[in-house]
């Protein structure tokens, strides 16, 4: 079910291809399975490429032996780090993070240490996948095993063993001097804590870990490349941001930008994943090596689960105090995120989203950036949100109830609206947080009781701050009318078709009549990546500009054609008009065409970026002897905007939905005492199946973003950031227990449930 | 082609047509389709039968290609999803899903088309609880199940009114 | 996956003889849902694999309600649960039949496979030990038979010698007032391993007044299956009105005869718990159906 609520601010405009459900230009090849991905490129002469792994999490590289890998016939190339140019440590962007270069490429084939399992240690390729399976195992490793640290608190004891020699804390912007595991330390300070906790009646102070868990995507990761022989490389890659995997690969290989070629193929889902490279300086290198030959690489499942990805498992305390009519007073957190084998988690934005939807005088949040022997952590949905959206809004939960409160009524009362300050600095535009709490608060679902034993419901907040970032488009008219519109940004659910419609709407076209498509990093300006919630804001606002662009250009060049002033031609609803003259947009585009080409580009850095909140609603039922939770309805309540296409905007809520009960409820690594990752299959890491889900209702509340001209705001992110404290609530109000680790598995509700009896 | 000298002959019916292709035993069905007869559509996602983007339907049954040997496939009769559309049009699945959203990234679409003709074969007017739980085999990381559900659920019934 | 050879066996008299010639380095190859998933990831050093899929007999699901069922060891689950007649006498059977992995799994996965692979959390062979399933072994020096309960003597092992091949499973006939149940405990509803397993099967006398017999079996708490004998003398002879604490003790003997280990897919706190949760609720299952097949006598 879904509900569309609409703000005083959209009464007055009325569009014509905004908020309309048109097919997806992809949608055809998706369905035939003609849509190439990476992994479906063919090309002549292609070689077949594996990645040899550390079977330990910590441990030196005494010695690689890879002459009997090499004497395999078949064999073309092996690589190992030293194919890989010595780097200087500054800092690489990496799609929706940054990473020291030489943590960078330390990450793709490991120098003289290994940090974790699944580490890339050398690379073969050969003529078939099958011999170079057969020569990873002739390649000879000797390993000096080290302790391995794995939990967040163990890495920052003064004892722990150390993963990079030179790593030294950022202690609130001065370096430390003794090798640590703790990358950075971060505080964002707002009033006077103290003083804030002194005025509160009532105080609640809690401890939450959560697990290391993964996006999940389907696609694993691909590169194929071709190191030509005139020293261009081109790389074929499922990549959320092309012109980004381009950088990252001419600065590991310490080869110029421009001689790299990236083509984004079909990305089967990313979720933040796949911004970081991995495979893709691996593929071209060993295509030179191999004799200029194309070379694709392909990892399994389990190598994505064990070297790819996850997000933090973290440690998170939260303090906040509330008056006796409800108001809240101060609130202190701590915490600390894994960022895996290299610093770089995204504790920064988890400061930004724990205490986001609320007004809180006093404030205090620290936050520590800890490596840990796992996989090097990238963005996910939110990065960071979830696991601290959790802790607090359980935190929440438990001071509603000791206030004997409604906790709708509890965020109504506390809510941030525009001109309010967050603790992180900045001051909030037009936001619909309220307008979220009130939709629930409506809803059929919050009105219907929830009857029966064992069952609850809960309530949880969050935000997601969403991003602009930096884009190129370019459009040509044909002269049949249609307008190509080419974008850099890499479709990964559907922009493609939320562009057309934007630039549609600007000109007055049917959406039909704009072909999207997605460029390679040749054929387009820069592009930022696909991800942060930003292509249908960002890229929206450069594809807004060109359609304004092209306006003008033809507006000029019918006038010319009509020999009159500009200022005369007008243009509305697909037709130009001076005076008595009409002439449609398709005429014009014939017309125009036959003197000269008709095209335009335009360039963005988005930065009116409207923040997203939202408020989910959820019914389970568990049963107190398994410990199992079944979700009976779930409705979230989400600030969109501007739905450029409703069903995408859906599906969006309802994906980030399920990936935060995936997180809340079952997925987590599981790792022995060595480090060695165990459950590297989608059987062991149990995302969620068709059958523990009901249908995901949602509620599009829109309030239009000023700062982009439909009122986009970023939908994708947010959904995901509520699911996991909704559902510990709920689970409190149907048995009783608070949980505090993530994931609220069968196992743990059990355990909770004879602590308590 | 040139067999090499461990390649089997195999001979199978692949999407109404008679195909002949070589193999080694040790080459997967998945494997065969996606790189000797170029049936990209097939997708892997796990290659441990987890995850069911490489579905194809053998023998009027639906198998994850990942864990069929491709010298199983000899005498077989095997639809991908390049075979389900009829002659000129879309499967009414493959409409339904296009008219549902019922996809985002697309990579898991191939199967899940696959499981749910299966599906729809054998039982032509599920419920909503017997489509999760057919479809509990194909894991999408993009849609929470939603909308793939309510276009299963509609193809069926606009093929019980043709 | 390394490279091996497959040969497509026509009897089961040559299969046996491929499996003598190579030794330990042969497989039998039936769905190959597990067997492929252990060659893949190097599990398992294979140089012959032999398909047993096209013998006659290792495909034959024959059921007689007087003769009981011949169920060929390389029949799919969906073959199984899709015969009516099957469904109706091994109920419990279907309920394992339809668990195990997806219906893509389901469309290739056979029982004789997840009895050779003898993991201890195999779903259908709890299942099949309360149906009293006996297992049909051909070898070199002939054919033997082997209840299922002992078929398993450790994770990842059975009794079959390296030359031996499971031809097919037996199960006796059912009678009115027979009802027989599997259930499981995963986090995911579907597509997961089990936790804990719990196959139960009773026989209740005409009236549908006292239990006559019943059997109790778990998975995935002990190396093997485990066939929990002790709990049928609390069964026998219990009258059905008082089935509840029959069946409560039932739980409390399956728990202390559980002897499960702490790994990724549970505690063993949790598993104990859970032997006596699910053996109760199997036995309710089957008592259900136990009293429905009366019923079904009497119209």
């Amino acid at each position: 079910m879904s509900e569309h609520q609409t703000t005083q601010e959209m009464v007055s405009t009325a569009y014509k291809v905004i908020g309309t459900r048109p097919a997806r230009p992809d949608g055809v090849d998706k369905v035939t399975g003609r849509a190439l991905f990476g992994a479906d490129i063919q090309l002549p002469g292609l070689l077949h490429g594996k990645v040899l792994r550390s079977p330990h999490a910590h441990a030196r590289i005494r010695r690689i032996d890879v002459s009997r890998a090499a004497r395999l016939p078949g064999v073309k190339a092996i690589i190992t780090a030293a194919d890989l140019p010595d780097v200087e440590n500054k800092i690489q962007e990496v799609g929706e993070g940054a990473i020291g270069l030489k943590y960078l490429s330390a990450n793709l084939l490991a120098r003289d240490k290994v940090l974790y399992h699944g580490h890339p240690v050398a690379a073969v390729a050969a003529t078939s996948i099958h011999i170079a399976e057969e020569a990873l195992a002739l390649i000879e490793v000797e390993y000096e095993v080290l302790p391995p640290v794995l939990d967040v608190r163990a890495a920052m004891a003064a004892d722990a063993p150390i993963l990079l020699d030179d790593l030294r804390t950022d202690e609130l912007g001065r370096k430390g001097t003794k090798p640590t595991n703790v990358a950075e330390h971060i505080r964002f300070q707002m009033g006077d804590p103290a003083a804030g906790f002194a005025a509160a009646d009532v105080i609640v102070e809690r401890e939450f870990t959560t697990s290391t868990v993964h996006q999940g995507y389907i696609e694993p990761q691909t590169a194929t490349a071709l190191w030509n022989r005139d020293d261009t490389i081109t790389i074929w890659t499922s990549t959320q941001g092309a012109h980004s995997a381009r950088d990252q690969v001419a600065e590991v290989l310490q080869w110029p930008a421009t001689r790299i070629k990236v083509v984004p193929m079909e990305v089967g889902g990313g979720f933040g994943g796949k911004g970081n490279i991995y495979l893709e300086p691996l593929a071209a290198l060993l295509s030179r090596k191999a004799g200029h030959k194309p070379v694709k690489l392909v990892m399994t499942r389990a190598e994505v689960l064990m070297a790819t990805g996850p997000t933090s498992g973290s440690f998170i305390r939260v303090k906040m105090g509330a008056t006796k009519d409800g108001r809240l007073t101060a609130a202190e957190v701590w915490m600390a995120y894994e960022a895996g084998a290299f610093p770089g988690s995204p504790v920064g934005a988890g400061m930004n989203v724990i205490l986001a939807p609320y007004r809180i005088e006093n404030v205090l949040i620290d936050g520590y950036d800890v490596v840990v022997n796992k996989p090097r952590t990238s963005a996910y949905r939110a990065p960071g949100g979830t696991n601290a959206a959790y802790a607090a809004e359980v935190v929440i939960d438990e001071l509603c109830e000791k206030l004997g409160m409604d906790p709708l009524e509890f965020r109504l009362r506390n809510g941030v609206r525009e001109g309010d300050r967050r603790a992180s600095g900045p001051t909030y535009p037009r936001i619909g947080y309220l307008e979220t709490v009130r939709a629930i608060q409506q809803s059929e679902h919050y009105r219907t009781p929830l009857e029966g034993p064992n069952r609850g419901r809960g309530i949880a907040s969050g935000y997601w701050g969403n991003w602009g970032g930096r884009s190129s488009v370019a459009a040509s008219v044909n002269a049949d009318g249609q307008v190509n519109l080419v974008v850099g940004s890499v479709d990964l659910s559907g922009t493609r078709t939320t562009l057309a419609m934007q630039l549609a709407e600007t000109l007055g076209i049917p959406v039909e009549h704009v072909k999207p498509v997605v460029a390679d990093t040749d054929a387009v300006g820069y592009n930022d990546v696909t991800g942060g919630s930003r292509t249908t804001f960002g890229t929206g606002v450069a594809v807004c500009e060109v359609g304004r662009k092209l306006k003008e250009e033809m507006i000029g060049r019918v006038a010319e054609l009509w020999e009159v002033d500009p200022v005369e031609v007008t243009y509305a609803d697909g037709v130009f008009a001076a005076g008595e003259r009409r002439m449609t947009f398709q005429e014009a585009a014939g017309r125009l065409n036959e003197d000269r080409p008709v095209m335009v580009s335009a360039t963005t850095h988005a930065q009116e970026v409207g923040p997203g909140f939202a408020t989910h609603c959820v019914d389970v039922e568990v049963d107190p002897e398994t410990g199992k939770v079944t979700i009976l309805r779930y409705t979230a309540a989400q600030d969109v905007g501007r739905a450029v296409h409703p069903d995408l905007v859906e599906g969006q809520i309802q994906g980030g939905v399920t990936q935060g009960i995936g997180w809340a409820l079952n997925e987590e690594y599981f790792y022995d005492q060595e480090g060695r990752l165990l459950n590297a299959t989608l059987l062991d890491y149990r995302m969620p199946v068709a059958p523990d889900l009901p249908m995901i209702d949602t509620i599009l509340v829109e309030v239009p973003n000023p700062g982009h001209p439909y009122g986009v705001r970023g939908v994708g992110e947010v959904p995901i950031v509520p699911p996991a404290g909704a559902l510990a609530n709920a689970i409190y109000h149907a048995v009783g227990v608070r949980l505090t680790h993530l994931p609220m598995s069968p196992a743990r509700i059990l355990e909770a449930l004879w602590a308590k009896a | 082609m040139t067999p090499a000298t461990n390649e089997i002959k195999v001979n199978a019916r692949i999407n109404g047509e008679p195909v002949e292709f070589f193999c080694e035993p040790r080459q997967t069905l998945l494997e065969v389709l996606r790189d000797r007869l170029g049936l990209t559509g097939v997708k892997e996602g796990c290659g441990n039968g987890n995850c069911g983007a490489c579905n194809v339907i053998m023998d009027g049954v639906l198998v994850n290609s990942c864990l069929v040997l491709a010298v199983e496939a000899e005498g077989r009769t095997i639809t991908t999803v390049e075979g389900l559309a009829a002659n000129g049009g879309l499967h009414p699945l493959q409409q339904s899903f296009l008219e549902h959203a019922a996809l985002q990234c697309g990579v898991c679409t191939p199967g899940f088309l696959l499981a749910a003709k299966a599906l729809l074969d054998r039982n032509p007017h599920p419920t909503e609880r017997e489509v999760r739980y057919w479809l509990a085999g194909n894991l999408c990381r993009c849609t929470g199940y939603d909308k793939i559900v309510r276009a299963v659920l509609d193809a069926a019934a606009k093929m019980a009114m043709r | 996956m390394q490279a091996f050879d497959y040969v497509r066996a026509q009897s089961t008299e040559q299969a046996v003889a491929l499996l003598a010639e190579a030794g330990d380095r042969a497989r039998v190859l039936a769905g190959g849902t597990d067997l492929l998933v252990q060659m893949k990831e190097g599990r398992r050093k294979v140089a012959l694999v032999v398909d047993v899929k096209f013998i006659p007999e290792l495909n034959e699901l024959c059921y007689d309600p007087a003769d009981g069922l011949w169920l060929g060891a390389a029949v799919p689950c969906y073959r199984i649960y899709g015969n009516a007649a099957v469904a109706h006498a091994y109920p419990g059977l279907i309920d394992a039949a339809s668990l195990i992995g997806g219906v893509q799994i389901q469309g290739r996965a056979t029982l004789g496979g997840n009895l050779c692979n003898a993991s201890p959390a195999a779903d259908s062979i709890p299942a099949l030990i309360v149906h009293s399933a006996v297992a049909l072994i051909a070898g070199p020096a002939g054919r033997r038979q082997v209840p299922v309960e002992a078929f398993c003597t450790g994770p990842g092992r059975t009794v079959l010698a390296p030359d031996e091949l499971l031809v097919a499973l037996h199960l006796p006939p059912s009678r009115p007032g027979f009802g027989a149940a599997y259930l499981r405990f995963t986090p995911r509803n579907e597509m997961d391993i089990a936790v804990v397993g719990a196959g139960a099967a009773l026989q209740l006398d005409e009236r549908g007044e006292t239990i006559v017999a019943g059997r109790v079996a778990l998975g995935a708490v002990a190396p093997t299956p485990l066939y929990v004998q002790e709990a049928e003398r609390t069964l026998i002879g219990r009258p059905v009105r008082e089935a509840d604490a029959a069946f409560a003790e039932a739980g409390e003997i399956a728990r202390a005869a559980a002897r499960p280990i702490d790994d990724m897919r549970g505690t063993a706190a949790q598993r104990r718990h859970l032997s006596a949760v699910l053996t109760r609720r199997a036995l309710r299952n089957a008592l259900a159906r136990s009293l429905a097949s009366l019923k079904g006598v009497e119209q």
